[in-house]
């Protein structure tokens, strides 16, 4: 039997039927066919409604309190919202803020860099940043496919839109999407003029490939660091500014504030490491967050950061902010299975732009390889429940990711010059991508909907504005490939932009308080809401109990210096 | 793992895994063969509030540097990337204290001279490659900077591409240099002056602003969900064409 490094014999039969049914694969997909016919909307519709995770009977549940109270939202999310807050009103003194400033902005990903540089450039005078972990962490810096642009001739923002309405099931709000397309082009160029290395051929044209549900080559890319390369770039402009600018690492907003008539006016923050409570007032409040992975919705592992824990969703949403698509999670189709140890990492759809092409055990097609991320995630879902995905030594199953036919159609070195951090990823656990396929399969990636905004970044909350993955209306039901890269650039720069605009109206009163988390618990009471949980929860726990439990009858899970406790 | 013994509580209880013995901080612990550091060092019960971040080798937050037993050398690598090994002592670097430099993107050149303003110690580089040898990334850290002394601002934004600013390679470093902060202007440098121009960026940029798409997204806009449906399911599908 012919052996495969990396790869456990167990699993060498099946790598074999892989390199077998391989040469005709890519012979279909160099005489440029298309390897596969994409789904009709039925069809489409009809693997979702029966392997989707988001359709099975468990996954949502109706929320009892605040604004979206009586709908049906992703259970885990209506967990986390039905909680206690972190800070009792009485308890906390307001009246001395730390810091009085023009805007605030929480979170330290692409989107709040982007709205600090452009509040500063629409003349805000005083900036606050704070952040949960360092400014950068974040799961922009992990994005490694790309951001659409429609930067081609034959490609219009008008042809976008359509591809990100059809791929969010037409439950987008058009008018954000049409902000998003429209601005592409722009938004690139001023990344570009930062300095972000865009790949580019020899005469400059930006270099484009295709993406899931999109129509056009419209993914722009920066090797397969293409996250990394923009939040580094963004991290160190903020960073040019500090006489504007102030950057609080390692303080995470536990709680918004408001004045007298519930106008939001800054937020209580929270030093992780000392519990030291830093008080802001601020004109106006961006929430830049980002999203939910870190919940393990239906026991799923993530592609997302340590912090994704839609903190900025509990938060906007006891001040009385709007959600919405919060029924829908994005699962990403290719999530890494084996080795044990990259257990749900993020495989770039980026390989599948390339040509790479998802094959069942036996080396079969069973999909077009480019559907939108649910349809794909689903279509994977189903054919290992068919029994026909690979199984690996500790019981995981998944199907094949054939990125060698990526070098067949391109020629060798490909992969090292379009995929530097996948080669390098597989590479540390001796598995060489160029020769062998991935095993993978779907992994909770992102947060669809959010906190509902307009064009000009606001919520039914005054002086609260949002950007980013916390945000809800984008991307509807389903978001596309390289659409978040996008959106984050987009809207986190209107953020900046209409929050300046906003303070400078000086919209707040003096007094700060914590007034509506009173009317919450209020609230939680009133509903017969029993729990102990609070949030935000800042971080997940992924503490060894059974460690922790060793000699003690009970068991506190907020024992040790552990922030939450928050554990399945 | 702690992570996995969450989240697979459902599945089959797997065979007992071997336990390495490894010192996280100093302290002793026994943590299943296989974990990552930053597995381990949650299977032995922290919860880490710094020193780890995107859990996956991209951002760079959970330096650690290590030794084996028995070994005289101080290796380096990402918590989150590394596998331990028995007897491993290692600690965590969260932060690096490293020179910044405050630049106007706008007005510095894309030659020596910005280095030899903003950076001067990429100067005093010895030529040692000890930096290059603690990269978790592999990269030639060392070739870098001195295609930087060279004035090569394309090879060095080239070569430290895949950068994630961890920190180790200017913990290590004789000549106290930051490394990846100097990498990071060159790429800047690079990205903005140095390639070429997309000349047709440009035009579209110009074109959205002439209004050129609006009556296409009026008429699409107004679409009733039934045509809208039916435009999007008709709609043309084409990679060949840019």
């Amino acid at each position: 039997m012919k052996s495969f490094p990396g790869y456990p014999e167990s699993m060498w039969p099946s790598l074999e039927m892989v390199e077998k049914t391989r040469p005709k694969r890519v012979e279909r997909a160099k005489q440029g066919l298309k390897i596969m016919e994409p789904m009709t909307l039925e069809e489409r519709d009809e693997v979702l409604s029966k392997y989707h995770p988001d359709y099975q009977p468990d996954a949502r549940k109706e929320i009892r309190v605040g604004p979206n109270k009586g709908e049906l939202l992703t259970a885990k999310v209506v967990d986390l919202l039905e909680s206690h807050a972190r800070v009792k009103p009485e308890e906390v003194d307001l009246s001395n803020p730390d810091f009085d400033v023009d805007v605030l902005i929480i979170g330290g990903g692409g989107a709040g860099a982007q709205a600090a540089i452009w509040a500063m450039k629409e003349g805000a005078k005083s900036i606050v940043l704070a952040t949960k972990l360092r400014i950068g962490d974040a799961n922009s810096m992990m994005s490694q496919g790309g951001m659409q642009a429609a930067v081609n001739p034959h490609d219009s923002p008008v042809i976008h839109w359509l591809d990100v309405m059809g791929g969010g099931h037409f439950a987008n709000k058009p008018e954000l999407v049409k902000v998003l397309t429209s601005e592409a082009p722009f938004i690139t160029k001023f990344l570009m003029e930062l300095g972000v290395m865009w790949d580019r051929d020899e005469t400059g044209h930006l270099q484009t490939k295709p993406g899931g549900g999109t129509s056009r080559r419209r993914m722009l890319s920066a090797r397969d660091y293409t996250g990394a390369e923009i939040m580094r770039v963004l991290r160190d402009e903020v960073k040019n500014h500090p006489d504007r600018i102030t950057v609080l690492e390692y303080s995470p907003a536990i709680e918004l504030l408001t004045d007298e008539e519930g106008r939001v006016a800054g937020a209580l923050l929270m030093q992780t490491e000392t519990g030291e409570f830093i008080v802001v007032r601020a004109k106006s409040t961006v929430i830049t967050t980002g999203g939910f992975g870190r919940l393990h919705i239906k026991g799923f592992p993530t592609t997302n950061h340590y912090g994704a824990t839609a903190d900025g969703v509990v938060l906007a949403y006891r001040v009385g902010a709007r959600l919405r698509d919060m029924d829908t999670v994005q699962f990403h189709p290719t999530g890494a299975v084996f080795p044990e140890q990259i257990w749900g990492f993020l495989i770039t759809e980026k390989v599948r732009g390339l040509g790479g092409q998802p094959v069942n055990k036996n080396g079969e097609l069973f999909v077009f390889p480019l559907e939108p991320r649910d349809v794909e995630a689903a279509s994977f879902i189903r054919e290992c429940a068919k029994g026909l995905g690979v199984t690996t030594p500790t019981g995981r199953v998944g199907i094949w990711l054939d990125s060698p036919v990526i070098e067949e159609l391109s020629g060798p070195g490909t992969i090292e010059k379009q995929l530097p951090a996948m080669l390098r990823q597989f590479h540390r656990f001796g598995i060489d991508i160029r020769k062998t396929p991935m095993l993978v399969y779907p992994t909770l990636h992102y947060q669809n909907g959010g906190i509902e905004i307009n064009e000009r970044t606001e919520t039914n909350v005054p002086n609260l504005f949002v950007a980013g993955e916390a945000s809800g209306g984008v991307h509807g039901k389903n978001r596309l490939m390289g659409n978040s890269v996008l959106d984050y650039n987009v809207f986190g720069r209107r953020a900046g932009i209409f929050a300046a605009q906003n303070a400078a109206k000086n919209n707040i009163g003096k007094k700060l308080t914590l007034k509506h988390v009173e009317k919450w618990e209020k609230e939680l009471e009133e509903a017969g809401i029993k729990t102990k949980k609070i949030s935000p929860i800042l971080f997940p726990d992924y503490r060894n109990f059974e460690i922790l439990k060793k000699h003690r009858k009970e068991f506190d899970p907020f024992i040790g210096f552990a922030l939450t406790g928050w554990q399945e | 793992m702690a992570e996995q013994q969450v989240l697979n509580k459902n599945e089959e209880q797997k065979p007992q895994a071997k336990m390495v013995t490894v010192f996280i901080m100093g302290q002793k612990y026994e943590v299943p063969e296989g974990s990552t550091i930053l597995n381990a060092i949650e299977y032995a019960g922290y919860q880490l509030k710094k020193g780890l971040g995107c859990r996956e080798g991209f951002c760079g937050a959970c330096a650690t540097v290590y030794r084996l037993p028995g070994d005289y050398k101080l290796r380096g690598g990402l918590a989150c990337q590394t596998v331990v090994q028995e007897g491993m002592y290692l600690a965590q670097i969260p932060f690096t204290p490293a020179q910044k430099a405050i630049y106007d993107i706008e007005e510095v050149k894309p030659d020596i001279s910005t280095f030899q303003k903003y950076y001067p110690e990429a100067f005093r580089c010895l030529g040692c490659n000890a930096c290059s040898k603690v990269c978790p990334q592999e990269l030639k850290v060392m070739d870098y900077i001195q295609a930087i002394m060279r004035g090569d601002i394309e090879l060095a934004a080239d070569l430290s591409f895949d950068c994630i600013m961890c920190g180790l390679c200017t913990m290590r470093c004789p000549a106290e240099m930051a490394q990846y902060n100097i990498a990071l202007l060159a790429r800047r440098l690079y990205g903005k002056y140095m390639m070429p121009k997309p000349e047709f960026l440009y035009k579209r940029i110009e074109e959205i602003e002439q209004g050129k798409f609006e009556d296409e997204f009026k008429e699409i806009m107004s679409l009733s969900p039934e045509e809208l449906k039916k435009r999007y399911a008709e709609r043309d599908i084409n990679f060949k064409i840019t």
